[in-house]
């Protein structure tokens, strides 16, 4: 998918970079302006499904592109590939406290506080310190492929930590959690989704997907050339097999 | 006519409690129903495309440096 080779044609290029943006924009127009549920408490604010939760959507798929290109830099060892996790990761973090501060904006007007004892926003808070871990273990090294190879492997577990945070302590029996579907699941089929916000709310997580793997990509090739740049300028010899970018 | 009463009441019942759901739910109708809802949609579509200009412009200078760094390393 991000292979960049000249023969390829612009669509074939960039047609996911416009189609998440299509489908983000139609998320807003539809998910303002169409039918929802009318429901205590939530009111309007049910709305907020189509902005909220497709940040936490798209914080799983964005991880697991990180989490993707660590496993891929442990087996090739190619300096790329630690480029794309940890950008990857950064996204996954914005997507992460972006979802965290809609989330308490949306608690304080339902639940009446900006942050209530809840296993789901517990849970997705310490999975956001996990990797705020995972940025300043990366920082603090200097020696680039035992940085890189660090890092990947603190990423799996650091994934591995977010899965169990996110999906699996919720799900606990003896949590109970104000989500819907709370008392053990908070899974989403429970949720009161009818058929019209279904057709706005999963085109809107599949768009956010693009635009994350979209600012992740423009973050990862500026850094690769800002890489590339630092070893022409020092005079090192590249070698052919070994390309950057 | 005196068998009909329980469901004539409870009908009734029913009906009220429908008008209680309807009545206390506040959803954003003013909003609608004089327009004013398109703006607010307006004023976050244009900022929502003013940030995936932004990131096209940012893509399109990345690839020229891109390029140009490709053709020296050559």
């Amino acid at each position: 998918m991000f292979q960049e080779t000249k023969s390829r044609s612009w669509i074939s290029k960039h047609w996911w970079k416009a189609t998440g943006s299509i489908l983000v924009l139609y998320s807003i127009i539809a998910g303002l302006l169409g039918e929802v549920p009318v429901l205590p408490i939530l009111h309007e604010s049910v709305r907020n499904l189509y902005f909220h939760v497709t940040m936490w959507f798209s914080m799983l798929a964005i991880f697991s592109y990180s989490l993707y290109y660590s496993i891929k830099y442990l087996s090739k060892s190619n300096i790329k590939d630690d480029i794309n996790a940890e950008k990857f990761a950064n996204t996954g973090i914005l997507l992460g406290s972006l979802g965290v501060v809609t989330g308490s904006l949306w608690a304080r007007f339902t639940w009446g506080a900006w942050w209530v004892n809840d296993p789901k926003l517990n849970g997705a808070a310490i999975s956001i310190l996990i990797y705020f871990a995972y940025v300043v273990l990366r920082n603090s090294m200097d020696e680039e492929q035992k940085r890189a190879k660090v890092a990947a492997v603190y990423n799996i577990f650091a994934f591995v930590l977010m899965l169990v945070f996110v999906m699996v302590y919720p799900r606990l029996n003896q949590v109970d959690s104000l989500h819907p579907g709370n008392g053990g699941n908070p899974g989403f089929s429970s949720y009161d989704l009818d058929k019209n916000m279904r057709v706005v709310f999963y085109p809107a997580v599949l768009g956010w997907i693009m635009i994350g793997i979209w600012i992740s990509r423009l973050s990862a090739r500026a850094e690769a050339v800002a890489y590339k740049q630092m070893t022409i300028s020092t005079n090192n010899k590249i070698d052919k097999n070994d390309e950057i970018l | 006519m005196k068998s009909y009463n329980w469901l004539l009441f409870i009908i009734f019942m029913l009906i009220q409690r429908i008008g209680i759901a309807q009545g206390t739910i506040d959803m954003a109708e003013t909003m609608r129903s004089n327009g004013k809802i398109y703006v607010v949609v307006g004023v976050i579509s244009i900022i929502f495309l003013g940030i995936i200009i932004y990131l096209i412009r940012l893509d399109g200078k990345i690839s020229r440096i891109e390029k140009k760094i490709n053709n020296t390393a050559e």
